[in-house]
């Protein structure tokens, strides 16, 4: 009996600076298989489907459970988590490519530095007093907890982001994770605090004005973060603080 | 005095790490955190249930002592007690401390913290995020270190490995040598002190419930330049995960906590829809076996139980090793407010849905209990001296470990929620203590000669490229997987010398095998192969520290057992007549006549056992192979006993 195989092509780019490429493998099928096995079946016999011996492909992984946030690429055509692409319910043959939106470090892998940066740009962060015994946080109804819960889940994987039409390598629009971010912060009772200060920082260049609203983001997102209802509250919240602004400063 | 700020660099980006970073920074030092990925991506976001701490808000007479016993009883009181007790004690102020920073904690109708319950205690302890309590702590952490970053006290090096310390000519540790995965580059960084908060090694059994970094090869590296490893053969079998090709995911026990009951069908081979089997039809094993502790008993408990089932009693689902988990009877709404995470997870790979059908379970390799062995300064009142030097200290100066790396908190076995506790407490705690160790060195690393630094670089340059040259006929990933059934297939949950002895003689045959590996890409740039076949080289050193750890140990204490050599513990035996002999003995009349039949003898077998075992087992590295000897415990705090669950 012959083994039952799935093809797999994967765009491959050996550095930042250099073309891309394509090669195709076949791996082995198994029942409840995700990308994620193909790629290591590809790890330990990496020929192509011509015979030819060549590198491992490389690519980002870590959890394996949708928790962690690193294995997102293009599937496809369709920016998600790999570890939860189970082959079989997948178009075959699988075409596999990085993300287009962020710069290519090796095949699979990309350089998702942008987004972290842009946590610190909004301050998404409690400015707590410090980390000695200084008492319980405050009180929190559960239901503004789940609200919360919710937002929080988001993994900086950056699947809103490939999505969005508004998102480019060369401008500096924040995108929805990072509106996502400020909700979740200035909702928190200590967090609040420093709402203004966040929202300053959505309002210039590259801030909440310059969604497109294409609403693409929310039907990505692999952990159903409400992104478009968060893009919507902070554009709420800085037109109150622009009123704000123009009537104190 | 130094005119510069303190300095550390910290291996490892999840909980212990980051509680470290904030905390050193906060004391106005400086902190440099040296991560093999991104921060935010570290294993302990997979972390789901919850984190434990005494605080009673149910009323229900929890206090945290009561909180140290059951965790020195779970870990079958191998773990050393004052270290134990000061963790207990400072649950409660870190549980509110990651709430003040904004942790999802589900909460109270009043708006107060909820907890619910977990494994080894029958008190609701386990503050919770939903499902992904890990992921939430970790998120919380991140984001007051990225605080630091922003302000200039912390430093980040993502995307860097960790390959060694740098010793100089005392052994001292004075630094690190890094290597950075995009570049290729390999340097040191100069500090004055280095912390291994780098995870469990959960990757030696190739599937296992653990991230893909999880290789234990940064303390096995710490081992192989002659840090003591203690406890290897205590590895915890997390009785519910969910079986998959690339790896098995945990299904976390607040899935039991939460009114999740284990069962099989009575019937052997019963292939009917579960939902079809009548109640009198299931055999709830867990619960007819130990009617006080139930679904809830330890993670050693329910392990053996359910391989008792599929493999003696043959009643595994459909004849296939797996059993029920079932939190069918539980409404949509409870199980997505306190569970989604996990209820997703299960779907996702899957295809079945867990609020419509029992979900189908089997143990996996979860967690570490073994680890770099480290000290720690015991104050007067039992708990600890915060501001001791000694303090998570491996057996070599200047090194320190903390988190899952570390050995010292769960004995023989870890009570369920404790490990998040245990990770940001030794972050936390250690903070103190490292900056008195800084103070009370006599040579500052900025006098350490640059030679010192030049030849780590050059070793490690050297074994790089001694690795890049690597051209045999071995494939690294299939020796790795080799490896993995080995460890699988012999140092599990039941296991006997013979089959301990094989897996020795494997291991040495994959040892072997091992310097026929063929790096497979030889580029300079964000190329994995040669840092892959590095960890393989450690797994393979960590797999017979595990294994010999485990042949030599003739005793069942925890998550080690060997039914060779169990005591066999009398049905209606009470673990305070073993305090009531203690006592007799003490006065020197121990009668027979005393104690029902067959208990004497119990006991007299229980003590016996622990005069000779109840040591932590200590690895050292000689000769290439792991020289194990025996260290007394801390017991001074509560009698050592029998443990028992129903």
């Amino acid at each position: 009996m012959t083994e039952k195989t799935i093809t797999i092509k994967v765009k491959r780019q050996d550095t930042p600076n250099t073309p891309s490429y394509w090669q195709t493998f076949k791996v082995p099928h198994r029942p409840f298989a995700n990308i994620i096995s193909c790629l290591m079946e590809i790890q330990k016999t990496p020929t192509t489907q011509d015979g030819k011996n060549v590198n491992p492909v490389t690519w980002d992984c870590n959890c394996l459970e949708e928790v962690c946030g690193s294995c997102t690429m293009v599937i496809n055509g369709q920016v998600r988590q790999a570890c939860t692409a189970l082959v079989d319910n997948l178009k075959k043959p699988i075409v596999l490519e990085p993300m287009s939106k962020f710069p290519v470090v090796r095949d699979l892998q990309v350089n998702r530095e942008r987004m972290f940066e842009n946590l610190k740009k909004v301050k998404a962060w409690i400015e707590i007093d410090g980390s000695h015994n200084i008492g319980e946080g405050p009180i929190m109804p559960d239901q503004d907890r789940a609200k919360r819960y919710v937002m929080s889940e988001c993994m900086t994987c950056g699947c809103c982001l490939e999505a969005c039409p508004q998102f480019t390598m060369d401008n500096s629009f924040l995108g929805a994770a990072t509106f996502n971010q400020v909700r979740l912060f200035n909702l928190h009772p200590s967090g609040e605090m420093k709402k203004e200060e966040r929202l300053d920082a959505v309002m210039g260049e590259g801030g909440i004005a310059d969604c497109g609203n294409a609403q693409v983001c929310v039907e990505v997102c692999p952990k159903n973060i409400p992104l478009t209802e968060s893009i919507g509250d902070i554009g709420r919240q800085t037109t109150w603080q622009l009123i704000k602004n123009l009537l104190t400063k | 005095m130094m005119n510069r700020k303190k300095k550390i660099v910290i291996v490892g980006g999840g909980l212990a790490g980051l509680a470290l970073a904030m905390k050193f920074c906060e004391r106005n030092g400086e902190a440099t955190v040296v991560s093999y990925q991104s921060l935010k991506r570290s294993h302990s976001v997979c972390a789901q249930g919850g984190i434990n701490a005494a605080i009673d808000a149910k009323n229900e007479g929890d206090t945290p002592e009561k909180h140290f016993y059951d965790t020195i009883k779970g870990g079958d009181f191998l773990a050393h007690q004052p270290l134990v007790r000061d963790m207990c004690y400072q649950a409660p102020t870190i549980i509110h401390l990651m709430d003040r920073m904004g942790v999802a904690f589900n909460r109270t109708g009043e708006g107060h913290l909820d907890f619910r319950r977990f494994g080894g205690t029958l008190y609701n302890r386990t503050a919770f995020a939903g499902a992904t309590t890990g992921q939430q702590l970790v998120y919380a952490l991140d984001e007051q270190v990225r605080r630091h970053v922003h302000d200039g006290s912390a430093k980040t090096l993502e995307w860097h490995e960790y390959l060694g310390a740098v010793l100089d000519s005392e052994g001292i540790c004075r630094g690190a040598v890094i290597h950075d995965l995009r570049t290729d580059e390999i340097y040191t960084l100069q500090a004055d002190a280095v912390v291994l908060a780098t995870g469990g090694p959960g990757q030696v059994y190739g599937r296992s419930t653990n991230s893909v970094v999880n290789t234990g090869a940064a303390a096995t590296t710490a081992y192989l330049q002659g840090a003591k490893y203690a406890n290897g053969e205590f590895i915890q079998i997390h009785p519910t995960a969910i079986p998959g090709q690339d790896k098995l995911r945990l299904m976390s026990e607040s899935a039991r906590g939460e009114g999740g009951r284990v069962w099989v069908p009575r019937k052997a081979n019963d292939t009917r829809n579960p939902k079809k089997i009548p109640e009198n039809e299931r055999y709830y094993f867990l619960e007819e076996k130990y009617p006080l502790f139930k679904n809830l008993v330890p993670r050693d408990v329910a392990s053996r139980e359910i391989y008792d089932i599929v493999y003696n009693q043959e009643l595994g689902v459909a004849g296939d090793p797996m059993v029920y988990l079932d939190l069918t009877h539980k409404s949509r709404e409870f199980l997505d407010n306190r569970l989604g995470g996990i209820m997703d997870i299960y779907t996702k790979f899957t295809g079945a849905d867990p609020r419509e059908t029992p979900m189908k379970i089997f143990p996996a390799v979860h967690y570490s209990m073994g680890g770099l062995w480290t000290d720690y300064g015991p104050d007067s009142h039992g708990l600890i001296d915060h501001g001791s030097p000694k303090n998570q200290m491996t057996s070599i100066q200047g090194l320190f470990a903390a988190g899952e790396a570390d050995y010292q908190y769960h004995g023989a076995n870890r009570l369920g929620a404790n490990s998040l506790l245990s990770c940001i407490y030794t972050g936390l705690m250690m903070a103190r203590g490292m900056m008195n160790y800084v103070d009370s060195l006599e040579k500052s690393v900025d006098d350490i000669p640059s030679t010192v630094f030049d030849d780590s670089c050059s070793h490690w340059k050297n074994r790089f490229s001694e690795i890049k040259k690597m051209k045999g006929s071995e494939n690294p990933h299939k020796l790795h997987l080799e490896l993995g059934e080995v460890m699988l297939a012999n140092v599990l949950i039941v296991r006997d010398n013979e089959s301990l002895e094989k897996a020795s003689n494997e291991i040495n045959d994959i040892e072997t095998r091992f310097k026929d590996v063929k790096c497979l890409d030889t580029e300079d740039w964000a190329n994995p192969s040669p840092s892959f076949i590095n960890q393989l080289y450690c797994m393979i050193h960590l797999s017979k520290i595990i294994t010999k750890g485990a042949l030599l140990r003739n005793e069942f204490r925890g998550s080690h057992y060997k039914p060779d050599f169990d005591l066999i513990q009398p049905k209606d035996f009470d673990p305070h007549e073993y305090i009531d002999y203690l006592e007799q003995k003490q006065y020197g009349e121990v009668t027979e006549g005393k104690f029902p039949p067959g208990h004497l003898e119990y006991m007299k077998r229980f003590e016996e056992n622990n005069e000779k075992w109840l040591k932590t087992t200590v690895a050292q590295y000689k000769n290439d192979q792991p020289d194990i000897t025996y260290e007394e415990v801390n017991t001074s705090l509560v009698t050592p006993r029998p443990r028992k669950y129903d």
